[in-house]
């Protein structure tokens, strides 16, 4: 190998470069343009950052890279060159060679990425075979490349077979097979996107502390913003396919000079802000179709900067300082793109004093799976009142949904009760009265699926209308062209399919179909989680408007502390299906905390970047087939007193008015703990 | 990790999005030259199953002295012992199977559809019970079921109709409980229980739409098997009855003559035309499978 390298007369000095390159996919008989003339390049020993919203071509470029497109889509114009060498003019040989030795590509999905019947050892092993290794060797090999990302017991893990891992493990595994071969150029393509907050903060920290050490140049694609912040030395943001901003990350991302990333950072809710702080900026408009002719700026249709220059001519790349380049022709007023408008809701007033509006107590649900019982939730007891939002967070498998359909009658409690002012509810939805079912509605995560794909936005909004609000005939029309406006939903789209819509649109159907009866309670289950951060913000400004308007209850569920935050007013952390802590959001946040959600606030990566001690968990979330005994977070807890938490499992009791944890630590001594440096950090999640 | 191009984030619906997406999937059949070509042969059969004995050129029934002619120009495909012109009876032969298969079929398919919605969306003890029943349905031979209800009930177009239809019904219910378990498990489903729907409407209003494509593939497959059943209960003298000219009456007519040896045409033009019915029709199920089930 490294005879072979010394033969090359000079190393490339990129990684990776794109010079000019036009990506088109043929749709319909029509060339329609994904990438508009992308230019970068990333350093040796580089972490590039690619941001962009879905549908800005981000995974476009990586596919093009490794010229791994579909089938409908070819390079038009431009360059790429890996490590020097032009991509766009290798053999078909050569390629194989090139993607073998020196790119390796990490994506989304770690278990569509493994073979399920293969074990991981000889996945592992065969990057080494296929360059020709001994099999004792390989497998030798393999065993320390799964040491090296830090699993810890290799040689078993090597036995397993995929579906035996955890997600994070898994795409360990991916990353160990992705840097054994030394890659010049290592792509992540949104490699943690579908793992949990503490889950993705150990493979973040894992990446990062690899790639420093070995100096891999690496090519980072994420629509999150703090991860990038948090991963790479460099950032462009891409947008309608052209790159529109680029510079050193704590450059762009503090000092942003395009109107569209100033946009992008202002929708996401941080630095605590709550839902009566204000409305949360949005960006308005869509994104242009596919191939759109666009004669001026990309963005120019959606900037509240517009001008009419921006319209007419294409803004060249302008120097903004250093390194940093923008796209727009006012880049140095970008950042005086107008706010939302200051709020003037009238949201309501929470009285704990008088009834709540719902109340479960004593709540479990038990699965029965292949002869064992999973306890999914185990004595979760609380009250929401009207006008309320209570936000639920916890990792996935901690009992979020299990909870909210049990509480919702979709699925049958094993035990406890529920009760609507003062009235035991029924355990399914069949004993349940017409005014029952109106009060509780659910917006669900996957707008997809929610939605029958088969029926058009009038028939879901009719039916919804006429079981819930007795409504038929003109009152149900007239009534529904009011829901349509509740939610801004346009009246054209009344004989439009689900298909036809993009998320954010079919999240609003779903709204207007929860409202259709005026509930009084309506569950959110992660309803922003499948969308894009400018259209979250547009969704839960709709939300906390119809709050305001019909004072209804909200239980908010996400993984998205920042849009827990914002929304909640009181909050409760769920962990194997036991509530571990129950406050108000602000005194949650702020401490003294579980120290379980301790661990899931500082697992948030943040934009403004600062780096924060964090609290690692160790191992993964154990099975609820057979929880720990004594308290449940023992195994992983930080904080752990001994033998204590070992042996007896802590009530869940008020610690301060208002606010109750599951933990034997008294709260002054967790106070004291966590004062050290941390408080005021935790406040800017 | 699968490459697909990406489709536009925002499609802005018009009022003929949907007619536009319809014409797509037929234009997509229309490039497929497997759904083509099996559909034309289809369409020549049902013509003739249509028109009968009304265009061919002699009386596929009238009795001739001119017994077993070889193929010539008077008698193209020749002559039967009778004295028969084969080529009319051929044209003509189309007839019954085309009345009986297509009915048959769509009696499997209704009544699948049914069995196949109950059993998947209740699951439990209903789904149990009525399985265990198709099981044991699926593990006799078809012909024997068929034959053994056909004594029973005699022989007519009706009964054939009935006793395919419900020899068909399982095996099409078990199609459509794999799909109707996919479905069920999605949020729509959750949501329409929510708003206090009835079983019955969720099943035939919100999950059949969804579950349309398999079923209209299946629907085509079982109609190639149908038609072969036909062929073979006819063959055996427990369906179509005579006089009607029917392939597979014709064959089990003449294929005695067949130890003679000279006499084939009796025999192969019928058997010819059950084959390009049933490739017709398996052409146009795969034609459906690759545009419809994605």
């Amino acid at each position: 190998m490294s005879a072979e390298a010394a033969s090359v007369p000079e190393p490339a000095p990129h990684a990776l470069e794109l010079r000019d390159l036009d990506v088109v996919y043929r749709v319909r008989g029509r060339d329609r343009q994904v990438l508009r003339g992308v230019t970068l390049n990333v350093k040796r020993g580089e972490a590039y950052g690619l941001v962009g919203e879905s549908g800005c071509g981000k995974s476009t470029a990586a596919h093009a890279i490794v010229q791994y497109l579909p089938r409908n889509g070819r390079v038009r114009s431009g360059g790429i060159e890996i490590d020097g060498r032009d991509v766009l003019s290798l053999s078909r040989s050569e390629l194989l060679r090139l993607r073998s030795e020196s790119v390796s590509m990490v994506y989304q999905n770690p278990g569509a990425a493994l073979n399920p019947s293969i074990t991981i050892g000889k996945q592992v092993a065969e990057v080494f075979r296929i360059r020709g290794i001994g099999r004792a060797e390989s497998l030798e090999r393999a065993r320390a490349a799964l040491a090296r990302v830090q699993i810890a017991d290799p040689g078993s893990v090597l036995a397993r077979y995929p579906h035996q891992l955890s997600g994070g493990m898994q795409q360990r595994v991916i990353i160990a097979m992705a840097l054994a071969i030394d890659p010049a150029l290592l792509i992540l393509d949104e490699p943690t996107t579908g793992l949990d907050a503490t889950v993705e903060a150990e493979v973040l920290d894992l990446v990062a502390g690899l790639q420093a050490e070995l100096q891999t140049s690496v090519l980072f694609i994420s629509h999150n913003l703090g991860v990038i912040a948090k991963m790479c030395d460099r950032v462009g943001v891409l947008y309608a396919g052209r790159l529109v901003e680029e510079g050193l990350t704590e450059t762009v991302l503090r000092d942003p000079r395009h109107p569209y990333t100033v946009g992008l950072l202002r929708c996401i809710p941080r630095g605590g802000t709550r839902k009566d702080h204000g409305r949360l900026d949005t960006i308005p408009g869509f994104l242009p179709n596919l191939g759109e002719e666009l004669p001026g700026c990309v963005f120019a249709p959606r900037c509240a900067l517009v001008e009419e220059i921006c319209r007419v001519e294409e803004p060249p790349l302008y120097d903004a300082g250093g390194s940093h380049v923008s796209r727009c022709h006012f880049h140095e007023r970008a950042q005086t793109l107008p706010r939302a408008l200051a709020a003037d809701l009238d949201l309501p007033v929470v009285d704990r004093e008088e009834a709540p509006l719902l109340a479960f107590d004593d709540l479990g649900k038990v699965f029965k799976q292949q002869g064992h019982d999973v306890h999914a939730l185990v004595g979760a007891s609380t009250a929401i009142w009207p006008g309320e939002t209570l936000g639920l967070v916890g990792e996935s498998g901690s009992g979020k949904t299990t909870l909210a359909r049990t509480l919702l009658g979709i699925v049958e409690p094993t035990s406890g009760v529920v009760t609507l002012q003062g009235k035991d509810l029924s355990a399914g939805l069949g004993g349940r009265s017409a005014a029952e079912l109106r009060a509780l509605q659910i917006v669900f995560q996957n707008p997809d699926s929610a939605l029958n794909r088969r029926h058009q936005v009038r028939r879901i909004l009719r039916r919804s209308l006429k079981k819930l609000a007795g409504l038929t005939g003109r009152p149900a029309e007239q009534r529904l062209l009011e829901l349509m406006q509740s939610v801004r939903l346009a009246e054209r789209y009344v004989s439009a399919r689900p298909g036809q819509l993009s998320g954010g649109l079919k999240q609003r159907v779903a709204i207007a179909r929860a409202f259709a009866g005026d509930p009084q309670l309506v569950v959110c289950d992660e309803p922003t989680s499948a969308l894009d951060v400018s259209v979250q913000a547009a969704i839960l400004n709709l939300l906390v408007e119809l709050q305001a308007e019909r004072r209804v209850s909200y239980l908010f569920i996400s993984h998205d502390l920042g849009v827990v935050r914002y929304i909640s007013d009181r909050i409760a952390v769920l962990y194997l299906g036991r509530l571990m802590e129950l406050g108000p959001a602000e005194v949650v946040f702020d401490g003294p905390h579980h120290p379980y959600t301790e661990a899931l606030l500082s697992a948030v990566p943040t934009i403004d970047g600062s780096e924060r001690p964090r609290i690692k968990l160790e191992g993964d979330i154990p099975s609820a087939a057979s929880p720990p005994t004594g308290c449940v977070f023992h195994t992983r807890c930080p904080r752990k007193l001994g033998a204590i938490c070992e042996q007896e499992e802590p009530p869940l009791a008020e610690v301060e008015r208002g606010h109750s944890m599951r933990c034997h630590i008294p709260i002054e001594e967790l106070r004291r703990l966590q004062a050290g440096g941390r408080g005021k950090d935790l406040a800017q999640v | 990790m699968s490459a697909t191009a990406p489709t536009p984030a925002v499609a802005l619906p018009s009022g003929g999005e949907a007619r536009i997406a319809r014409r797509e999937t037929l234009g997509q059949l229309a490039r497929s030259k497997t759904f083509v070509v099996g559909a034309v042969l289809v369409a020549w059969w049902v013509f003739w199953a249509i028109v009968g004995s009304r265009l061919t050129p002699d009386d596929p029934l009238e009795i001739s002295d001119a017994i077993l002619l070889g193929p010539g120009s008077d008698h193209w495909f020749g002559t039967d012992q009778l004295g028969r012109d084969v080529l009319s009876r051929v044209l003509a032969g189309a007839t019954d199977t085309m009345k009986v298969a297509p009915l048959a079929t769509l009696l499997g398919i209704a009544g699948g559809t049914s069995i196949g919605l109950i059993t998947g969306y209740f699951r439990g003890w209903v789904d149990e019970a009525i399985s265990r029943v198709i099981d044991a349905v699926l593990a006799l031979p078809l012909i024997v079921i068929a034959v053994t209800a056909l004594v029973a009930l005699g022989s007519s177009n009706a009964t054939l109709i009935i006793v395919i239809g419900v020899v068909f019904t399982p095996i099409v219910a078990r199609t459509v409980r794999a799909a109707v378990l996919g479905e069920r498990q999605l949020d729509y489903v959750s949501a329409a229980r929510l708003r206090g729907e009835r079983p019955p409407y969720i099943m035939f209003a919100e999950i059949l739409p969804n579950i349309a494509g398999p079923i209209v593939v299946e629907a085509t497959v079982r109609l190639g098997y149908a038609i072969f059943a036909v062929a073979g209960l006819t063959f055996l003298g427990f369906g179509v009855q005579p006089p009607s000219p029917d392939w597979s009456l014709q064959i089990s007519d003449n294929y005695t003559l067949l130890n003679a040896g000279t006499y084939e045409w009796t025999v192969l033009f019928p058997a010819l035309a059950i084959a390009t019915l049933i490739v017709g029709v398996n052409l146009i199920a795969d034609g459906l499978q690759q545009v419809l089930d994605r």
